[in-house]
């Protein structure tokens, strides 16, 4: 067991956080939460900034523990977050590694590693979210085409996406996870309508996508045809398993500030709510602990089923910390100020026990596939 | 980093697992368990205890221990924590080297450390601390006689992290134990003509329990590690809640079975009950993360 940087990484640590303190200072302002074409030049653009400095395969990278050092390292130095590249990079970019060609991988990734292209995640119906293998969206093959009819529902960045993972039906008579093909379809392409969405927060930032005899070429699909369901649990385990982890940093520091802003307004003297930042300090701590635990057991390939123990534990911490951050801004807390970070984040947090797999469906994973226990109803 | 049990970690895992269970499986528990008095060291229990290494593990091999380190006690004391190894373990693996005979097994040591309470005082040969005055308490544990002392401040408390931190591997090993049991039960019981792990409420006490176990895990091990104050003390919240709430769980996972002292649930819950008033405790250790938060945020 050892927590401690090997020489290499430790020079990596150092090489980062150099060029953290230089590029950071430099980098525009950040757009508002509403301007989505200005949220998304700013993350691209972001993202090329580490590309040119040899940073842009970081979340793929064949090291995980280097990857650990890379969240920690930009987070503590306030660097941007990856936003709308999250599906492109954490996602759909390492399905498309581990599953696609080698054409399909040159296409693909290069793009989206130079932040010049923007992913989104067509997986959910509005008849088809927890229970994803009832989704109905069609594809019928029509020479070298798909030609997709349907829509699709709470799709994150759809507005600014220029590709889609697009989950379809291909043969509607098979048993329904027999009968599903993983498609990258191009968000340009005619049929294709986005319609925003209001989320609770009064932001935008899902859509629903409706799909109208859209053609997608074959060669665009990933995996074989009606093997989808297999390429989806790849997509999942990206999704569920790492995609998250580099939040933990983030909210460790947002735990500090809380503290911070305690003490000034004197909730501080409060032993309750001080006792509660203090028993999230523990569970933030803990959290990222489980994370190199996971990291260094999986070293490479696709994460396993650790992830959804992680998920599960997270996604609640992070509500009771926002929570927690409403208790500390006192009469603040019902105050709809979205300048104040945490008001916002307060909002958002109520997503993560839904969104990648709801709070339930990770019980049943955890209790079915590492407890054995007998498949539920 | 790699932040995994190294080989010679599985191997001493392995061999203490096996000792354990060869040495105090479930008939040597259920057969410690007197009716209503206090129950007995099993003095023979303990040398080979020491015979084995447990209690010199982090003895020097110039002192004629075994030389390792924190993260190997950690996994020993898991064992412990896993079979419900009843007696002073953690106060005697501290004097290892101190008191003459400890780490042989030869010598039963307890400690008064702040708790206000000292466990297996009749027992014991040497006492670490004032006991003046000390007054039986009834246990809530049947496997850990205890003692109420007057002044708890009175004592001993040098060893206070170390004995958090080891008190946090034995709540581990309880917590993953529970883990277990519970899983089991719900495998094999039947009701409505399938077995009970098929309905989500039992997957989700099931999860739950080894959500709070992987958790713990992450944390003791890596407070073995760093050896950091805020470390162990997250540890061992952690540790206490996986042990008390998992036990907790366990038992409602087993229904009214659950509720009988022919059950082993009880004894898992109990011990956890008595390790969570060790120093180092709920409120104690909250205290010193929210302390930590300010500090480390300047
Ligand atoms: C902010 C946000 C962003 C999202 N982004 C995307 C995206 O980019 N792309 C995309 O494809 N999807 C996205 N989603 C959709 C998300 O994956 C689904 O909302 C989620 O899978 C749950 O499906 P549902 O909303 O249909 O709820 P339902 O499946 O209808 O569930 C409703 C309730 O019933 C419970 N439930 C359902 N089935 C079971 C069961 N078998 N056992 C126990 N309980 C059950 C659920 O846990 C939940 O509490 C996003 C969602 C949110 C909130």
């Amino acid at each position: 067991m050892d927590l401690s940087d090997t020489p290499q990484e430790a020079e990596f640590r150092a090489r980062l956080r150099e060029w953290l303190g230089k590029v950071l200072p430099s980098l525009p302002a950040k757009p508002s939460p509403d301007d989505w074409p200005g949220r998304r030049a700013y993350d691209l653009g972001w993202q090329r900034t580490l590309y040119d400095a040899g940073y842009g395969e970081v979340h793929w990278g064949a090291d995980p523990a280097v990857r650990m050092i890379f969240l920690e390292e930009t987070e503590k130095a306030g660097a941007p977050y990856v936003g709308a590249n999250f599906v492109g990079l954490l996602h759909a970019g390492p399905t498309v590694a581990a599953e696609g060609t080698d054409e399909q991988r040159a296409r693909w990734l290069p793009p989206v590693l130079r932040g010049e292209e923007v992913w989104c995640q067509g997986f959910s119906e509005p008849d088809a979210g927890s229970d994803l293998a009832a989704l109905r969206t069609r594809a019928r093959r029509d020479g070298d085409h798909y030609v997709v009819s349907g829509s699709k529902i709470w799709t994150s960045h759809a507005e600014v996406a220029d590709w889609c993972e697009l989950l379809v039906r291909t043969d509607p008579d098979a048993p329904k996870h027999r009968g599903i093909t993983w498609l990258a379809m191009p968000m340009d392409a005619p049929g294709v309508t986005v319609r925003p969405l209001r989320t609770l927060a009064g932001s935008n930032e899902f859509a629903e996508v409706f799909l109208d005899e859209v053609r997608v070429p074959v060669a665009n699909r990933v995996g074989e045809e009606n093997d989808g369901w297999r390429v989806t649990m790849v997509t999942l385990s990206f999704e569920r398993g790492t995609a998250f982890v580099g939040e933990v940093v983030a909210c460790r520091r947002v735990l500090g500030e809380l503290a911070l802003a305690a003490r000034e307004n004197g909730r501080w003297d409060d032993p309750v709510l001080r006792r509660r930042l203090g028993r999230l300090n523990a569970e933030f701590r803990a959290l990222w602990r489980l994370t190199q635990w996971n990291v260094s057991e999986a070293s490479e390939g696709v994460p396993g089923v650790g992830g959804s123990v992680f998920k599960l534990r997270y996604s609640h911490a992070r509500q009771e910390l926002y929570e927690a951050a409403a208790e500390v801004l006192g009469e603040g807390g019902a105050a709809l100020d979205l300048e104040q970070p945490w008001v916002l984040d307060r909002l958002s947090s109520l997503s993560y026990t839904i969104a990648a797999g709801t709070s339930q469906i990770q019980h049943s994973i955890v209790a079915e596939r590492v407890l054995g226990l007998p498949k539920g109803r | 980093m790699r932040f995994q049990l190294s080989e010679d970690q599985r191997a001493l895992q392995t061999g203490v697992r096996g000792l354990l269970a060869a040495r105090f499986g479930r008939e040597q528990l259920r057969a410690a368990l007197g009716v209503g008095e206090a129950p007995e060291l099993d003095r023979g229990l303990w040398r080979e205890l020491g015979t084995a290494g447990f209690f010199s593990l982090r003895l020097p091999e110039e002192a004629g221990g075994v030389g390792l380190g924190l993260p190997e006690a950690v996994l020993a004391f898991e064992e412990a924590g896993r079979v419900l190894l009843p007696g002073p373990l953690i106060a005697t693996q501290l004097a290892a080297g101190v008191v003459p005979g400890a780490a042989t097994g030869e010598t039963v040591v307890t400690v008064v450390d702040g708790g206000g309470v000292v466990e297996w005082l009749g027992a014991a040969d040497v006492v670490r601390g004032d006991a003046e005055g000390a007054a039986v308490l009834r246990s809530v544990d049947p496997l850990t006689p205890l003692h109420r002392v007057a002044d708890p401040d009175s004592g001993d408390r040098t060893d206070v992290l170390l004995t958090s931190l080891l008190t946090a591997a034995e709540q581990l090993g309880t917590a993953a134990r529970v883990c277990e049991l519970a899983a089991q039960h719900a495998r094999t019981r039947e009701q409505f003509g399938r077995p009970i792990g098929a309905f989500q409420a039992v997957q989700q006490l099931c999860a739950g329990i080894l959500v709070r176990v992987e958790l713990a895990r992450a944390a003791v091990y890596a407070a073995a590690v760093t050896v950091d104050p805020v470390d162990i003390a997250a540890a061992r919240l952690l540790a206490d809640e996986a042990a008390v709430r998992g036990a907790r769980d366990c038992l409602q996972v087993h229904g009214g079975m659950g509720f009988t002292w022919e059950s082993d649930v009880h004894l898992y819950l109990k011990r956890a009950w008595v390790r969570a008033r060790r120093p180092g405790s709920v409120t104690e250790g909250e205290e010193v993360l929210a302390a930590a938060l300010l500090a480390e945020a300047r």
